[in-house]
């Protein structure tokens, strides 16, 4: 066996595989054959640890020490300097890490600091690819601990007491909906996990999959031992080629180990589990929407209930959870529910994988424990908001979910905070918003996004978020009338109400939770045509100061339009609204930033 | 098909070759490595500690490298740090007295006085 002194890990989820990953890793592996020390340090490949923005990551045991933003030419220095010399390169270390000769471990990084890993544990810290390495970290326990030493009823009671909630987005409890599957009576019953990720910047389920596939195996072979089922489904989406490959590895080793297939560790246990790949349509996220697509149907809805754990797959009873409440399950079983319940809130236990974008500084993934506030997840561990400008509001739940103000900044996130500020947790996306950001329009966004992908099977949704669209836009194109903010209220209310899916029914939550928070800037925008975040171009004159303008005619030239008039050298130039398509080429061009917008 | 046993066995071993990943209490190694240091030889000094615990199969101790402490004409310098934090600076060091290191001090945690720094410079 080799003992390497050590380690150096390669971050090569999606996001790092888009900055070159794999570049660095070979690069990596050559320069340590250059220097000789191919019997000395090891090369791994790694999930993701989340610092997506920063990547491509590389991690260097044991020291623990984070490489950020890598170019290939690095490797060399780092090569040569930390691996060989052992001079922790400091001008390439990611943001706050002061790593010096000292121990430093990951979790002493303010980014980790404040997080609690536990859906990530092994992401970034074993070879995804590697069985062996997941067995080392307590891979695959607690399925034999499940198989050897529990029964089925005893599974569901520690996750019934562990007080597990649904993290896909509505919070369900996870061991009541195992009950319902396990008393369900038929011969046949199937465990599904929904791996189509589809809200707008949510990337979490895809970092558990590239980072930790197994652990998801693991779970649902608990699953089918605790609800009585031999065979499960992955659903995941063909859009995450890096998650698939890995997962399919995943189950082709743990069939080669016998921890899938018949007569599981000797124990008469029989499972075994299978990928579909959907097309990426966002309504197969809908639970009965993606069994009906793994039956090979189109993907639509159908009315509940009957529920799936009742009535699923093929009209058998079927487990159905998300990659995110799998990946808790093991160290549920292993660590015992009264663990799990230290972690959290009053009525949300345990963590949340949060997927945060938009304006902040660290975008990546952070896992933290339920009940941390907003201020924490955007100061302490997002790095708070780039170039100085003030926090707005965040967007949590994607197009299903709604935003939270500013004013309510240090409410601790859980499950039931969120729905009385009118948002969700949804499946864990979290987009913070800056004060340039237009709050109609982000509104629209997601209207346009739903409109997208309504599947179109019942009419308030195909049909009502459609004319909420078009009003939203006219809203944000300076051409909103007095009573469109009613009609659009109305309208949201009758959706919500009569939508087949959860899907449809919270499509309107985008623009009553905007409505309700910044109203007023939808009457700005209706009757004074005015943006108070100056976002909606319509909305905006651009305007040469007489004062600073030197009349040197660049603006003019460059004007696609020639809406610009006037001489060189003799007095300020100016623009000709009715002209001017508000495509900001001259703010750009002009060489004494003269022109602004307002 | 993997027993229960066989899977403890893959457990145990992938750990060991792993471990340094997780293990945060435990012995560290550091070994100066800056030019004066690998001038006097201090690589060999920290091939031997790794291969010296390699046989003892002391997988959760660290081997770690760090630059010029300041004291050139003392090097190879190795400073062992225990679980507890308190270090202990071994100087003119080589293979050889890296083995005794492994042995004495990292085995029975009895510090070898006679190669530290305090006996080097004579301060009693």
């Amino acid at each position: 066996m080799q003992i390497y002194r050590a380690h150096a890990l390669v971050c090569r989820g999606t996001g790092c595989s888009s900055h070159k990953a794999e570049e660095i890793f070979n690069e990596l592996e050559r320069q340590l054959q250059d220097k000789k020390l191919t019997n000395e340090v090891k090369v791994v490949t790694a999930g993701c640890l989340g610092l997506c923005k920063s990547g491509p990551n590389l991690v260097i045991y044991p020291e623990g020490a984070i490489y950020s933003g890598l170019q290939v030419e690095d490797v060399e220095e780092i090569v040569t300097e930390h691996l060989l010399k052992g001079r922790i390169v400091k001008r390439l270390l990611f943001g706050d890490t002061e790593a010096d000769a000292g121990i430093k471990s990951l979790d002493d990084v303010g980014f980790f600091k404040r997080q609690k890993r536990i859906a990530l544990r092994n992401c970034g810290v074993i070879n995804p690819e590697s069985i062996d390495e997941y067995l080392a970290f307590d891979g695959y326990k607690a399925l034999t601990k499940v198989l050897t030493e529990m029964e089925p009823a005893e599974v569901i009671d520690v996750l019934k007491k562990s007080q597990l909630r649904g993290r896909g987005g509505a919070g369900f409890p996870t061991g009541t909906k195992w009950e319902f599957a396990a008393k369900a009576e038929s011969k046949q019953k199937y465990v599904c996990c929904n791996a189509d990720e589809g809200d707008p910047g949510a990337f979490m389920d895809r970092s558990i999959l590239e980072g930790d596939p197994h652990s998801l195996v693991e779970a649902m072979a608990i699953a089918g031992y605790a609800v009585g089922a031999d065979k499960g489904f992955i659903y995941i989406r063909a859009e995450y080629p890096i998650a698939v490959k890995r997962l399919r590895l995943a189950i082709e080793q743990a069939k080669e180990y016998g921890l899938l297939g018949e007569n599981i560790l000797n124990t008469g246990f029989n499972f075994d589990l299978e990928i579909r790949l959907g097309a990426g349509a966002f309504v197969c996220g809908e639970e009965t929407a993606l069994l009906t697509s793994i039956e090979g149907k189109r993907g639509e809805p159908r009315p509940r209930p009957p529920f799936p754990a009742v009535k699923g797959l093929w009209g058998q009873p079927t487990l159905l959870n998300n990659v995110e409440t799998y990946a808790n399950v093991p160290p549920i079983i292993l660590n015992g529910p009264d663990w799990f319940t230290q972690i959290g809130t009053e009525r949300s236990k345990g963590t949340k994988v949060f997927a945060v974008g938009g304006n902040i500084n660290n975008t990546g993934l952070v896992e933290i424990p339920m009940g941390t506030t907003l201020r924490e997840v955007i100061y302490e561990i997002g790095g708070g908001i780039p170039n100085g400008k003030e926090f707005k509001a965040a967007q949590t739940g994607g197009p299903s979910g709604g935003c939270i103000p500013a004013s309510h900044i240090d409410t601790p996130i859980d499950y039931d905070t969120l729905v009385e500020l009118g948002a969700m947790m949804g499946s864990g996306g979290l987009i913070i918003m800056d004060e340039d950001t237009c709050m109609v329009d982000i509104a629209r966004f997601f209207l346009e996004f739903t409109v997208d992908e309504s599947c179109g099977k019942c009419p308030p949704c195909r049909i009502g978020t459609k004319r909420m669209l078009e009003i939203l836009s006219r809203i944000t194109e300076g051409r909103g009338e007095e009573g469109d903010i009613e009609k659009l209220e109305t309208l949201a209310k009758n959706i919500k109400a009569a939508a087949l899916c959860g899907l449809g029914q919270t499509a309107p939550n985008p623009v009553l939770s905007t409505l309700r928070y910044f109203r007023d800037e939808y009457e700005a925008h209706v009757r004074d045509k005015k943006c108070p975040a100056g976002a909606c171009k319509s909305l905006l004159d651009y305007v040469i100061d007489a004062e600073i303008c030197k009349s040197c005619g660049i603006c003019a030239k460059n004007c696609p339009v020639d809406a610009i008039e006037g001489e060189k050298k003799k007095g300020p130039f100016v623009i000709i609204q009715e002209k001017c398509i508000k495509c900001g080429t001259c703010v750009e061009k002009c060489p004494f930033d003269a022109i602004s917008a307002s | 098909m993997k027993s229960i046993a066989e899977l403890e066995e893959i457990r145990k071993r992938t750990l060991e070759e792993i471990g340094l990943r997780k293990n945060k209490n435990s012995f560290r190694i550091v070994v100066g490595m800056a030019t004066c240091g690998i001038a006097a030889g201090a690589r060999p000094v920290m091939q031997a500690f790794v291969e010296e615990l390699k046989k003892r199969n002391l997988h959760d101790v660290q081997v770690t490298m760090t630059g010029c402490i300041g004291v050139c004409r003392l090097e190879p310098i190795v400073e062992v740090i225990s679980p507890d934090g308190s270090k202990v600076t071994y100087v003119e060091m080589n293979p050889e007295k890296a083995v005794r290191v492994v042995a004495e001090h990292i085995v029975n945690g009895r510090v070898c006085r006679d190669l530290t720094i305090g006996e080097a410079e004579g301060v009693k």
